[in-house]
């Protein structure tokens, strides 16, 4: 498995996980009811890249909202970002926020504080 | 006979957007929130406060749907309903959700409830971290964290009630306020 992507739904992001090129991809709504059902794939498939990671892994994250049951997963997907960044591959997430949402910036920082990874506070246009 | 106007003027002298009551499944979900990001386009509402009561609409109804199963073991699928309103005035939006509980259940809940409106917003965001960061995630998803990001993106405190309806249930009542993001 070189690749990993799911399409996007009204509640669900977009993913891309380019694992020869470390290049991991996160955009648009994230408010399932069950986050756990959604997240799993992804973070079984980190956990298969744990083992043979890239020299450097770039992780975008750029969600217009995100429900607090998607939260705990995110937060389990920067848990296994963490151990990668570790392992020896030079992670680093760049949090994308739309200028004037400030609530996003907050949560990006939320993570921050918790997550033992170089964060990038991006600001993008509305 | 049903009294349509009777419903239709209190709706109307209450400034109800919407109002659903019933069952809550996931695509009405989708709907509800469909229908909502519509109007607050039609009425050309500022996307900071867009996005705060689509936020707090989505943890809302979310509550719901993951709560309505708790009152429907005892009493029958007469109380698998819920209802939901949201209405606007002037400067504010109110998100409005009411659903049966267990009595036994209330004292969990008001504790929860009485402990995120005892705290500032400094404090909301520690209380989310470590929730976050330690909180058992339980099978429904949220872990708790639902109520605390709703007072942290409002900076409102919680306004509930219970209605006792017999001695083995109750009514329960919240009203979230979305203030609006005024232009400066």
């Amino acid at each position: 498995m070189e690749k990993y992507a799911i399409e996007g739904t009204p509640k669900t992001p977009t993913i891309s996980f380019d694992i020869q090129g470390g290049l991991l991809e996160i955009k648009g709504r994230s408010i399932p009811e069950n986050s756990i059902e959604f997240y799993k794939p992804l973070v079984d498939a980190l956990d298969k890249y744990s083992s043979a990671s890239q020299p450097t892994t770039t992780v975008n994250i750029q969600l217009e909202y995100f429900n607090t049951s998607s939260s705990k997963c995110i937060l389990d997907v920067f848990k296994k970002l963490e151990a990668i960044h570790k392992g020896g591959s030079a992670v680093t997430i760049n949090w994308h926020y739309e200028e004037d949402d400030e609530d996003m910036l907050e949560a990006g920082e939320d993570y921050q504080a918790i997550i033992n990874i170089p964060f990038k506070m991006v600001q993008v246009a509305e | 006979m049903i009294d349509a106007f009777n419903i239709y003027d209190k709706m109307d002298k209450n400034n109800i957007l919407l109002s659903f009551k019933g069952d809550i499944t996931s695509e009405l979900l989708t709907s509800i929130l469909q229908i909502m990001e519509n109007k607050m386009d039609n009425m050309q509402e500022e996307p900071k406060t867009k996005k705060k009561v689509y936020n707090v609409l989505v943890e809302c109804l979310q509550n719901l749907y993951h709560h309505m199963d708790d009152a429907t073991n005892f009493n029958g699928d007469k109380n698998r309903s819920a209802i939901f309103m949201i209405s606007k005035h002037e400067g504010s939006y109110n998100i409005i959700t009411g659903n049966y509980i267990l009595n036994e259940n209330i004292h969990g809940l008001k504790t929860r409830l009485d402990e995120v409106n005892s705290l500032n917003k400094d404090q909301l965001k520690d209380y989310y971290k470590s929730v976050l960061n330690n909180g058992e995630m339980s099978l429904k998803g949220g872990g708790g964290l639902g109520m605390i990001d709703i007072a942290r993106k409002t900076g409102e405190k919680l306004e509930y009630d219970f209605l006792e309806i017999d001695n083995k249930v109750s009514f329960f009542t919240l009203i979230i306020k979305v203030t609006q993001t005024q232009l400066i």
